[in-house]
């Protein structure tokens, strides 16, 4: 077998075009925001800031996901890649901040969560009294609701800086140490990573529409965060490929991302489907209201959303040159990606604007147009700008991964 | 004329014998095929062996197991017995994905195992094809065909050279069938 000579030293400059235009999306994203809320639609605004802020962590915490699984597998192929997913866990910490800040002020403002957090909805015999909801309130209340969405961001960042930290230090010192203090402290943090995701989605996402419940609803959501996560780790290295970084990358390599992608995009299918078959075939009016407003005032996005994520990734990617051609993986996942835009756009959306676009009393509905594709393209810059500041603060590959000549041969 | 149809290279070790397929095609010499007792990486791309077709196989009986299951579902809920359930129309179609889905996978699995027997002469009954039994416990053989490439002396250099424990002259293709 060839030997081959990379340089392991080569470092990602971030300069020219990808910086200018990440802060000039960041602008745009401020306007649209600042728009949004000139204009009278702050419900609507709060609820595209939300879906924003959540994609943008969920992706960030499914890299340190995607770095502990890789831990824990002890993988081979991937330690060559390994520094585009900890650049991501390294923006975990900025991503919480603002989920958390869009979440406090959306709950103190009344623009979010006002099914569940108003306290009238408490007093017995009041005139909003809700019944179903004061069952509920000894886990939806805002004290319980805030400290569990701070505890968990805050343990998923702890695990997420210090697996890439460890891989930095690991580039100086060299030695087995720092990969088996990273593989048993990614063992913990996957355990405690799969069991409060689903509360986390819960909390975040399903409570928005606070009357409804669905035990699917947090694995249907690791499955959306986890693929659009992968989605982006591959499209972030054909990038830098194309730019003329990371050339020990070969097609094995995004073989397997594009298999990752695949399956998790079947799989985000089958979980997806498993919630909506199970209501549709028992039939019951207080869960079935779930799909009944998303078919009836949203069903486009509905086509649109099952399109994206389940047709386009089946037989785009089934093809096993297909998965290992550059081109179209690229073309896969940036349609995976607004996929699962459009499949948040479906959670949120009608838990807060239950008529679409209608104006109910005068309040205007949800919509498709600036407020939306601006704070996409905020978010989507500032993405950009962050991860990829923090990626060029280390050299693009972790030298001493104990692993890593099976990464530079990689072939399948 | 002699009676030897194929020339067997028997290594001890997958490097030499990798060693020993570049001498042999390096002189021109038909490789009719190696068998080896693990998987070697890299071997196909060197034999130029042609990518399995096993997955297009698995399409196709795919398929068969969607239609058929959903021939059968259409037959007995509309046609044969159409029973209103749930108030839902008689082929409501999302209640019976998971079991096409079933049928697809099980058509799937069970025509690739007779795929996979058809194409490997592992079916009951029948006696499996083994041109050196050592193949199947320490030895890396390599199969050159003695009818198609003459030079046998040269043949027996090039295998040796390379590192060939011992060569066999077979005089029939498959001694498993003794």
């Amino acid at each position: 077998m060839a030997t081959h000579h990379y340089n392991l030293s080569e470092q990602f400059e971030f300069t020219g075009k990808a910086k200018i235009l990440s802060i000039v999306g960041i602008a745009l994203g401020a306007i649209a925001i600042v728009y949004g809320f000139m204009s009278g639609a702050h419900e609507r605004t709060f609820a595209n800031l939300l879906l924003m802020a959540y994609y943008f962590a969920c992706v960030c915490m499914s890299g340190a996901f995607f770095l502990a699984v890789q831990y824990v597998a002890q993988a081979g192929w991937s330690a060559s890649i390994l520094r585009v997913p900890q650049a991501m866990a390294k923006t975990l910490p900025i991503a919480v901040v603002i989920l958390l800040a869009v979440i406090g002020a959306g709950l103190f403002t009344h623009n979010l969560y006002h099914h569940w957090a108003d306290p009238e909805l408490l007093v017995e015999g009041g005139p909003k009294y809700d019944k179903l909801i004061a069952g509920k309130s000894a886990f939806l209340n805002i004290p319980f609701f805030m400290s569990r969405q701070v505890i968990f961001l805050a343990i998923y960042s702890f695990f997420a800086v210090k697996l890439s930290q460890w891989s930095a230090q690991e580039d100086l010192v060299g030695g087995l140490n720092y990969y088996r203090k990273s593989f048993k402290n990614a063992c913990i943090f996957l355990v405690i990573y799969g069991f409060t995701t689903p509360i986390f989605a819960f909390d975040t996402i399903m409570s928005l529409e606070a009357h409804w419940f669905s035990t699917m609803f947090g694995w249907y959501n690791f499955a959306a965060m986890w693929v659009s996560s992968l989605a982006t780790i591959a499209l972030i290295i054909i990038l830098l490929r194309k730019a003329g970084y990371m050339s020990w990358v070969n097609n094995s390599h995004l073989h397997n991302l594009g298999q990752f992608i695949f399956g998790f995009s079947i799989f985000w299918t089958y979980v997806w489907f498993a919630q909506f078959l199970l209501i549709y075939y028992a039939n019951m009016s207080e869960e079935t209201v779930y799909f009944y407003k998303r078919f009836n005032n949203y069903e486009a996005w509905f086509y649109i959303n099952l399109i994206l994520n389940f047709l386009t990734p089946l037989l785009l990617l089934m093809d096993r040159d297909n998965k290992r051609s550059e081109n179209i993986l690229m073309v896969v996942c940036i349609l995976v990606l607004c996929g699962h835009w459009v499949d948040y756009y479906q959670m949120i959306m009608p838990g807060i604007f239950e008529f679409g676009t209608k104006v109910i009393d005068g309040k205007p509905g949800s919509g498709f147009g600036i407020i939306e594709i601006g704070t996409a393209l905020g978010f989507v810059g500032l993405f950009t700008f962050t991860v990829l500041s923090s990626l060029s603060k280390k050299p693009l590959i972790a030298k001493n991964h104990p692993f890593l000549q099976e990464s530079l041969n990689h072939h399948l | 004329m002699s009676n030897i149809k194929y020339i067997l290279g028997s290594f001890g070790d997958p490097d030499e014998m990798m060693h020993g397929i570049e001498k042999l095609q390096e002189n021109n010499i038909k490789i009719h095929d190696v068998y080896t007792p693990m998987p070697i990486h890299g071997i196909e791309a060197k034999l130029g062996v042609k990518r399995s077709r096993l997955d297009i196989a698995a399409f196709f009986f795919g398929i068969t197991g969607t239609l058929t299951m959903l021939t059968g579902v259409y037959l007995a809920t509309v046609v044969d017995w159409p029973i209103n359930i749930g108030g839902k129309t008689h082929f409501a179609l999302p209640d019976f994905i998971p079991i096409t889905f079933e049928l697809t996978i099980l058509f799937c699995a069970f025509g690739l195992v007779g795929s996979y027997y058809a194409s490997t002469h592992l079916f009951p009954g029948r006696a499996p094809r083994v041109m050196d039994l050592r193949a199947t416990n320490d030895r890396f053989i390599i199969a050159v065909d003695a009818k198609e490439n003459t030079e046998h002396t040269k043949i027996d250099e090039l295998l040796k050279g390379a590192g060939a424990l011992e060569v066999k002259y077979n005089e029939r293709k498959y001694i498993s069938y003794e």
